[in-house]
């Protein structure tokens, strides 16, 4: 984002933008990544109610992916996949292999 | 987007709003207080103001010149977030009254146990005392987090911090946390519960119950920090449902004097030291010799266990 000068800061360093905070790139804080296999996936959505960075995308009512732009790659999401017959539906592999 | 009100809260219903705190916000990696946020977001239909104390929370989803928040959200000082909600809810019940606001809305205040069981207590008291419309929300992650883990008055005895650290002399924090969900509770307020993001449906059932009374109300929600816990990024969820299964932070509420258990363990309850035992801060209690210091936990766990089960009893009728 371009740096404000005084003058142009808004009245009392308000923001004004909601959530814009979307727009700054989280993901490279990453070294572990959570990879979505899907039919292991029950659909439960755990994932995403646990999610403590909205990284995990719900499309109708259905997990569709991770917005790897914000995931800090914790792992929650995995540690509290149930998964289907004992196989995890979300792993954690290193970054960049 | 909310089209979810009739229906039964289920998460395939709540996945159809929008997620109120956006990605990109600062907070640690695995941290448990955004959870608990995006948790209490979903909760709420109606439009909703935040004031927000100093801590973790704060500095991390506010750093000019982004937000991460979708809801008009302010910040003025580390001890007054109760004293901010309270002026602005003053302020809209008086536009209400002037007929130049329509619409209904709620107010809840975000603290972290920092801002809330000492900094910002006086302000909170005032607040819940004066009978405002508010909520105050507490995520206890029981130390100052945020500044680099100095204890305050909700750190469990025994922790490890950097103002009381485990050595030759001390063993960790010397005296109890104090139950500030309890005294609240003295307050008599229209409600006030204990919550933890495990169990979300709990959790939200929780926050709508609080803005439907129109009265003053506090929830205390045990908000895992890696950091500070010296844990490992991926259990924030796992040691929050471990904290209530050992009833070290028990699922209750009180509504109008009736103590209420949401969650009773009965025989599945689970010794402290589960708890305790992935936590770094607690290491040194594993160590021979502080076996006395673990038997003094687990008292002070279960009294308090106990008298709460009491007073469930005593305010049945």
């Amino acid at each position: 984002m371009k740096q404000m000068n005084w003058k142009e800061l808004p009245h009392a360093g308000t923001i004004l933008k909601a959530g814009n905070a979307n727009e700054y790139k989280t993901g490279s804080w990453r070294s572990l990544k959570p990879r979505w296999i899907e039919e292991n996936c029950i659909q439960c959505l755990f994932c995403w109610i646990y999610c403590p960075d909205s990284a995990v995308m719900v499309k109708d009512e259905k997990m569709t992916g991770f917005d790897y732009d914000h995931c800090k790659g914790c792992g929650v999401c995995a540690m509290e996949c149930p998964g289907k017959k004992g196989s995890k539906a979300i792993v954690m592999e290193e970054e960049g292999k | 987007m909310s089209t979810t009100q009739e229906k039964p809260m289920t998460l395939k219903s709540l996945s159809h709003k929008q997620d109120l705190l956006s990605g990109g916000h600062r907070m640690c990696s695995g941290c448990g207080a955004p959870t608990i946020v995006r948790q209490v977001l979903l909760a709420i239909d109606e439009p909703v103001v935040i004031a927000n104390a100093t801590g973790c929370l704060e500095v991390s989803t506010c750093l000019f010149p982004y937000t991460a928040w979708r809801v008009p959200w302010m910040h003025s000082a580390f001890e007054n977030a109760a004293a901010t909600a309270s002026g602005i809810e003053t302020m809209y019940r008086s536009l209400r009254k002037q007929g130049k606001l329509k619409k209904e809305m709620k107010f809840i205040a975000f603290g972290g146990d920092g801002g809330t069981y000492d900094i910002g207590f006086q302000a909170l008291s005032g607040a819940m005392e004066r009978g405002h419309q508010l909520l105050y929300i507490c995520y206890d992650n029981g130390a100052y987090m945020n500044t680099g883990i100095q204890r305050s008055s909700a750190t469990p005895f025994g922790a490890d911090t950097t103002t009381q650290p485990a050595g030759s002399k001390i063993q960790g924090k010397t005296q109890r946390r104090k139950d500030l969900t309890r005294i609240m509770a003295a307050h008599n307020v229209a409600y006030a519960a204990q919550a933890s993001p495990h169990n979300w449906k709990d959790l939200m059932t929780k926050v709508k119950k609080a803005l439907a009374t129109n009265g003053p109300a506090y929830m205390g929600i045990v908000a895992p920090c890696n950091r500070g816990w010296r844990t490992q990024t991926n259990d924030s969820i796992l040691l929050s449902r471990l904290a209530v299964d050992t009833c070290y932070w028990p699922l209750y509420e009180v509504e109008g004097g009736k103590w209420t258990i949401n969650y009773d363990p009965k025989d599945k309850k689970k010794p402290v030291t589960e708890w305790l035992k992935p936590q770094g801060r607690f290491k040194h209690l594993f160590a021979p010799g502080n076996e006395g210091l673990l038997e003094r936990f687990q008292k002070y766990v279960d009294q308090d266990w106990e008298s709460l089960k009491k007073l469930q009893e005593m305010s049945k009728s």
